[in-house]
């Protein structure tokens, strides 16, 4: 006899506007307490103590515009957000500040997340989408240098990109990007020569997010249609359709896969939150709480196993942290 | 009829003066019959029998060369056959020039397209000949871009001309469009507006392969016209005019070359070539990862029986359904989109709370644009309309013909009031239908009356049908069951629906003027008078309505859009139709009787041949009329 889902753990309110993303940092010991960042539509960025389920800090830097992605580097007190005013603004938060340091003018119009990379101490790679329609850039970041810039063939007619996820094998090896386009393709690019490796089409519709398990070499990409897909890469470096699994109403907004890489989570248009184990892909929940389309879902970074929660930001103006598959 | 080939210059004049009076007499069939294809073996490859020929149809003297020149075009198997017997005849003669490019083409229309092809091709084929065949085209083009022309020559010369023009720009070559493209693009766009401008949708369709054709010839790269329109038998035939059948012609490179300058010109747009990306195919999992240890199987799912589908639930009552489609909140897309689809039966099953609200709903249903791309949007707010309409039928007709004449409404809107007035009629006074009629796929009701839809030839069809009803006079017999009779619910409110719209057509506001530039509108308007009157059948309205529509028809009987003298007879045969005989004769007989010298003079001179078919079938209806009062004793 199966179990009902269970409920939220807890369910944080206050951002009075939709939330867009949301990242955790929790690595840290005590007495430094667990935080979670989210961005909201109305262009704040809310710092919330996990602890006492307050917000502990606002930060309004992008102009009252949308806030798509926060991102933190290394630790909480670096943080770094995305927004709709087309800047990507670095904060410094250590001792109570909430100064932005530095902002990168990315000219982009669209919805695409950037992703970051840490090569080396102190070091980043961001990928962006930058301000022409079909182009990829590549910044090392805090210098803000560019590295180089990739852009699909001519005729090529892929759309904007819709989402990124940069990433190595390890460190020290090439830096690898996977994006997802419009037209629904999905394209493993080598960043350093800025050349195609492999080009897969897994979706009628724009692949709206994606994510990675390099240890696998599988990824899973979802789109505004009813369908997942889940793709390999094989030795070659080629990009081939592993499975595809098709779920009950059309849209997903947001993948993300925990870092255990046992489980991931899917947010959906449908208001619906879903389980999965990454292995299979075997279906395990889908946690019905919320009463607008899911726009992210993150996955903590407690060192304690047991302290693992699971965080979706919602259009109905609240986040709901649960707690799921946390004794594995 | 054998000639001496000896180098000796004999004279043939009197062959020629026999040939000719033979055909002015109207012999042309039996003496070319023979002459042509005994010409056409000697003329194959003798020069001599050429320029024997030649100078047989030279010689034929001015009177009669029309008639041997017809005759000649007429017979010629192909344009190289042609080419071969007549030579430069058109150039070095007046009046075979005359014949050929002027008389055949402009002022006649009844040939078949193969003389036509011939007749062109000969043109083509010789240098001299060439400089009539531009000439010719500008004529063509000329006639065709000629507004004037498109309104009141008949639809089958103006296809005759748009084949001719067809014919000629496949025959032109790349110099030559070069010199005239100027020419031919303002020819193009004059004539395109023309076509456009005209009611009738055969017309419109014509012009608009004419301009693509055009403009594939004069644009070889970059894009070319391409309209949207259904394709059927005759766009497909003009289309392949285009293309030169490669069978008679002497110089074999042309139709080469036409061919691939279509095809190359054709589709600007290179489909994506997908050479680096790779279709889904799905692998096959390793087997090996099933043998590995399913840490999976920690993992236990929960119960998920309650993931359904989503559904976005509308509105129950129809107050609800107002405020959702009045809503200014764009976020709730998908309620939006909910009601539409559901309004039209929560409107049939709640009639008394419809009638708290119809004129709004009617108001909100008139204004309704469309917000997502909802499919069929178009046809669920008619019915949604329509069943408003039904279910309180005077003060939303009241409502609805009144705005009809009102400001500032597109002519779309006034033709959707058009539209759903007669579908209201019809379900009110057939109400069997209406309880059929479950999506567009199911049965149809005769009239079908969608945006663009040519309600002519439906009426047209249904006149014919009651006509031989009418005329037969089948008995039925008792094997015929019995249907369930239901009151007439249009008796009532017939009149609420016809006489509004009879009355201000003449009264022009500045953003709509029926007498004036729209119409296109008064020919829809008179159509719906037509059907409105033909429901009317059995109400006590029809005779005050059969009057008023007579007198409107009266007014109008001139009217130089063909379309509208349609839609006119048909009134005229509605009419005639139901309302009783007798109210016909006891009301309305001198009217009758100048109507029917006016049909008289429509069956005989009226250039548009559904008009005069129309007409006829009315002079008929009022014969059998006459008929029947004879048969009956006074």
């Amino acid at each position: 006899m199966a179990l009902p889902p269970p409920d939220p753990q807890f369910v944080l309110r206050g951002t009075s506007a939709a939330v867009h993303t949301l990242h955790f940092s929790c690595g840290s010991p005590e007495p430094d307490i667990p935080l979670l960042f989210s961005g909201s539509e109305n262009g704040f960025i809310h710092v919330w103590n996990l602890k006492t389920h307050r917000v502990d800090t606002a930060l309004d830097g992008h102009g009252r515009k949308s806030v798509y992605c926060v991102k933190t580097m290394g630790g909480k007190d670096r943080l770094l957000s995305q927004g709709r005013d087309q800047r990507i603004c670095l904060w410094d938060l250590a001792e109570g500040r909430t100064s932005v340091t530095d902002s990168v003018f990315t000219e982009h119009v669209g919805f695409c997340r950037c992703s970051l990379l840490k090569v080396a101490q102190g070091r980043w790679l961001m990928a962006m989408a930058a301000r022409s329609m079909e182009e990829v850039q590549i910044l090392e970041l805090p210098s803000k240098t560019s590295v180089c810039t990739l852009k699909p063939e001519v005729g090529a007619k892929l759309g904007m990109p819709m989402c990124l996820k940069l990433w190595q094998l390890n460190c020290g090896s090439q830096p690898v990007l996977l994006a997802g386009y419009e037209d629904g393709s999905v394209v493993l690019w080598n960043v350093s020569m800025g050349k195609v490796l492999s080009q897969l089409i897994c979706h009628q519709e724009p692949v709206m997010s994606l994510d990675f398990d390099s240890e696998r070499a599988k990824g899973i990409s979802g789109s505004s249609e009813k369908v997942l897909s889940i793709w390999s890469l094989n030795e070659q470096q080629n990009l081939q359709v592993y499975k595809t699994h098709e779920l009950v109403n059309a849209g997903i907004s947001d993948i993300t896969i925990r870092p255990d890489k046992k489980i991931l989570a899917t947010a959906g248009w449908d208001h619906r939150i879903r389980i999965f184990g990454w292995k299979k892909l075997k279906p395990l929940a889908v946690l019905d709480y919320h009463t607008a389309t899911v726009h992210c879902v993150s996955f903590s970074d407690h060192s304690n196993p047991q302290e693992r929660l699971l965080a979706a930001g919602s259009k109905d103006q609240r986040i709901s942290v649960w707690s799921i598959y946390a004794q594995t | 009829v054998c000639f001496i080939p000896g180098g000796l210059d004999c004279s043939i004049s009197f062959v020629s003066h026999v040939l000719g009076k033979v055909c002015v007499h109207g012999r042309q069939k039996e003496i070319l019959g023979v002459l042509v294809p005994c010409l056409t073996d000697l003329t194959k490859s003798d020069c001599i029998w050429q320029r024997i020929c030649w100078r047989l149809v030279e010689c034929v003297p001015d009177r009669w060369m029309e008639a041997v020149v017809f005759g000649f075009v007429q017979r010629a198997p192909g344009a190289g056959v042609l080419s071969r017997l007549l030579g430069n005849l058109v150039v070095k003669n007046k009046k075979a020039q005359f014949v050929v490019t002027q008389k055949i083409l402009l002022l006649q229309y009844g040939h078949t397209t193969t003389v036509l092809q011939n007749l062109l091709g000969y043109l083509s084929l010789d240098g001299h000949r060439r400089t009539l065949l531009l000439r010719v085209l500008q004529e063509l083009l000329e006639t065709w871009s000629s507004s004037s022309a498109v309104k009141h020559s008949p639809v089958e010369q103006q296809l005759y001309i748009s084949k001719a023009i067809l014919i000629c720009l496949s025959h032109l070559k790349e110099p030559e469009i070069e010199s005239c493209r100027q020419e031919l693009l303002t020819s193009m766009m004059e004539g395109m507006k023309c076509h456009l401008d005209s009611s009738l949708p055969k017309l419109r369709r014509l012009g608009m392969v004419v301009a693509e054709s055009i403009s594939l010839k004069i644009n070889t790269e970059g894009p070319v016209l391409k309209f949207e329109y259904e394709e059927d038998d005759e766009t497909r035939e003009l289309k392949s005019l285009l293309v030169q059948t490669p069978s008679f012609y002497v110089v074999p490179s042309l139709p080469d070359d036409d061919r691939s300058e279509k095809a190359g010109a054709a589709l600007p747009l290179v489909l994506e070539s997908n050479e680096k990306s790779r279709t889904a195919a799905p692998v096959v999992p390793d087997e090996e990862l099933d043998a590995e240890l399913d840490s999976d199987d920690d993992l236990i799912p929960y119960d998920m029986s309650e993931d359904k589908e989503l559904k976005i639930k509308a509105p129950v009552y129809i107050r609800d359904c107002i405020e959702v489609l009045t809503g200014s909140r764009s976020e709730d897309t998908d309620k939006w989109e909910a009601t539409v689809k559901a309004l039209e039966s929560l409107v049939r099953k709640n009639p008394a709370a419809t009638r708290e609200v119809s004129v709004e709903l009617a108001k909100i249903l008139l204004h309704l644009e469309e917000k997502t791309c909802t499919e069929g949007f178009v046809e669920l707010r008619q019915r949604a309309q329509v069943a408003v309409l039904t279910t309180d039928p005077i003060p939303v007709a009241k409502y609805l013909t009144s705005q009809f004449y009102s400001l500032n409404y597109s002519l779309c809107q006034r033709m959707d009031i058009l539209d759903v007035l007669v579908l209201a009629a019809q379900e009110l006074s057939c109400p069997k239908f209406h309880t059929k009629t479950k999506h567009s796929g199911a049965q149809k009701p005769c009239i079908q009356l969608l945006l663009g839809s040519d309600s002519s030839k439906d009426w047209r069809r249904i006149v014919d049908e009651r006509i031989k009803s009418k005329t037969r006079r089948f008995d039925m017999g008792q094997s015929r069951v019995e249907l369930a009779s239901r009151p007439n619910e249009f008796s009532s409110v017939a009149g609420y629906f016809f006489f509004p719209l009879i009355q201000h057509f003449d009264r022009p506001l500045t953003t709509f003027d029926l007498l004036g530039e729209d119409h296109f509108v008064l020919g829809r308007l008179v159509h719906t008078l037509a059907i409105l009157m033909y429901l009317a059948v059995n109400t006590a309205a029809v005779t005050a309505m059969g009057k008023a529509l007579l007198e409107f028809v009266w007014a109008l009987r001139f009217h130089t859009d063909s379309y509208v003298r349609q839609g006119l007879l048909s009134c005229i045969s509605s009419l005639l139709l139901s309302v009783p005989t007798e109210q016909i004769l006891a009301d309305m007989t001198e009217e009758l009787l100048e109507t029917q010298s006016w049909l008289g003079d429509v069956m005989e001179k009226d250039p548009d041949g559904d008009c005069r078919r129309l007409a006829l079938q009315n002079l008929l209806l009022m014969e059998n009329l006459k008929k029947k009062l004879e048969a009956v004793p006074s």
